[in-house]
């Protein structure tokens, strides 16, 4: 099925390609609750280069209360690819006049995102072993990009994190004794807004990076991304979830935590060890916020698809995990 | 009293359908979405195994912990009021040990196969 905007797309990729004609295999990669991703060749007399459309939901547009917008996601993108961070490189914008909705076009990255692999195949055996590392020498770069044109983007302080998830922990009417458990350390660990609010990926994970044969190719899913505490970063990517059954390798389920700020503090960043602490505690129960909030749209029929269902049932990893950092057995 | 088959037979009979017979038929999003339904299914039936075992065993030992009476979602919203306040924490005599019980029910029906629930249930 050709979606609807594929013409406007083949005037767009003519004028902003060199040489090129129209485009051929467009095809849906993934579709976000907001964002869509969309992968297509551009035709050009040298060959098919491969590309990537990102494209906000039409019907969402105008909901949007938080989170990076299409076209400031374009703009960081590119701030981020001038300060060294590996990311798609952006190749244009749509523009209103273009009618092919809200969106930009990158280049298509090859690699493998899907985390299980990254920690499993032999083709990775070989780079798993530096992947803590780079992720911190990259996470360094992150913390480091000019944030004075990124003014559009959300403030997240510690505070603000803790009030917002309570509040919505508070209104969805469940009761967990154990994310109670969690909001009471963190009340009681919370620290004051870092003395540097930094760009902050807040999404950055195993499963977000394009993995090749010589390590992170691209850092993507820049939706969340805000200025706050750098070490919501180096907090969030060590979460259990996300090592995805190698819960003894803290950092993705590929690598340790000294190796990740070696990286970190390589490459200039400045680490402080117990704020990382505390976001990986609070990253923990974000997650679990988020299962949650998911089962609910399941529960109040917004939503009664089987995998919303199954989210919702996710929860209670969360929770084991907030035992094994709160109150370990041993 | 229904008939047999049970359901949670039943139940096992669908997920081992999706898994074994359809799944290997389908690719891509159909496939993904296939693998879920099982999974669903299987958290179905472990609740219905489980479930009222576990919600009974919760039930004495809140009421235990609480010196209180009460259906088991009350005393739920009970110890939930207590932890928020600062009533009662992670010193206080069992409820740590309480937390694990309930967390461990829960992972058992939800994610049996989770790595840190089949860390735990080890040690």
């Amino acid at each position: 099925m050709t979606p609807d905007f594929a013409t406007a797309l083949a005037a767009v990729i003519r004028r902003e390609i060199d040489g090129a004609t129209g485009i051929a295999k467009l095809r849906a990669l993934s579709g976000g609750a907001v964002q869509e991703t969309w992968a297509f060749e551009a035709q050009t007399p040298a060959g098919p280069v491969p590309l990537v459309l990102r494209r906000a939901r039409p019907a969402l547009r105008r909901d949007r209360k938080s989170g990076v917008s299409i076209v400031e996601e374009a703009q960081l993108l590119r701030l981020a690819a001038a300060s060294g961070v590996p990311v798609p490189p952006v190749r244009a914008v749509l523009r209103p006049a273009d009618e092919a909705g809200d969106g930009f076009i990158m280049d298509f990255v090859t690699g493998e995102t899907i985390a299980r692999k990254i920690l499993r195949d032999t083709e990775f055996a070989a780079i798993r072993p530096g992947l803590a590392r780079q992720c911190g020498e990259i996470l360094a770069r992150i913390h480091a990009v000019d944030t004075e044109p990124l003014a559009f983007l959300d403030r997240v302080t510690p505070e603000r994190f803790l009030t917002e998830n309570f509040s919505l922990y508070d209104q969805s009417g469940h009761s967990s004794p154990v994310f109670e458990l969690a909001f009471r350390w963190l009340r009681d660990h919370v620290p004051p807004p870092p003395a540097r609010a930094t760009l902050v990926h807040g999404d950055f994970r195993n499963g977000n990076l394009i993995i090749g044969a010589e390590g992170v190719r691209a850092v993507l899913d820049w939706e969340i991304a805000h200025l706050g505490d750098p070490m919501l970063d180096l907090g969030y990517i060590c979460v259990t979830s996300w090592r995805f059954g190698e819960i003894d390798k803290p950092v993705g389920g590929f690598g340790e935590r000294h190796e990740l700020y070696a990286g970190y503090e390589a490459a200039g960043g400045r680490l402080d060890r117990a704020r990382a602490a505390f976001w990986e505690v609070a990253s923990t129960l974000r997650w679990g916020m988020n299962c949650l909030m998911m089962g609910r749209q399941f529960i109040t029929g917004i939503d009664r698809s089987v995998e919303r269902g199954a989210i919702g049932r996710r929860m209670s990893e969360t929770e084991i995990d907030l035992l094994r950092l709160l109150a370990p057995r041993d | 009293m229904h008939d047999p088959p049970k359901p949670p037979d039943l139940l096992a009979a669908v997920a081992c359908f999706l898994r074994e017979e359809l799944m290997p038929q389908l690719s891509g999003a159909l496939a993904f979405h296939t693998r879920i339904a099982a999974n669903v299914v299987d958290i179905a039936r472990r609740e219905l195994e489980l479930g009222p075992r576990a919600d009974a065993a919760e039930h004495q030992r809140l009421v235990a912990l609480l010196a209180q009476r009460g259906d088991l979602a009350a005393l739920n919203q009970e110890l939930c009021r207590r932890i928020r306040e600062g009533d009662m924490t992670l010193q206080t005599p069992g409820l740590a040990a309480h937390l694990w019980e309930l967390t461990l029910a829960k992972v058992a029906v939800d994610q049996p196969g989770y790595a840190s629930y089949q860390r735990e249930r080890e040690s």
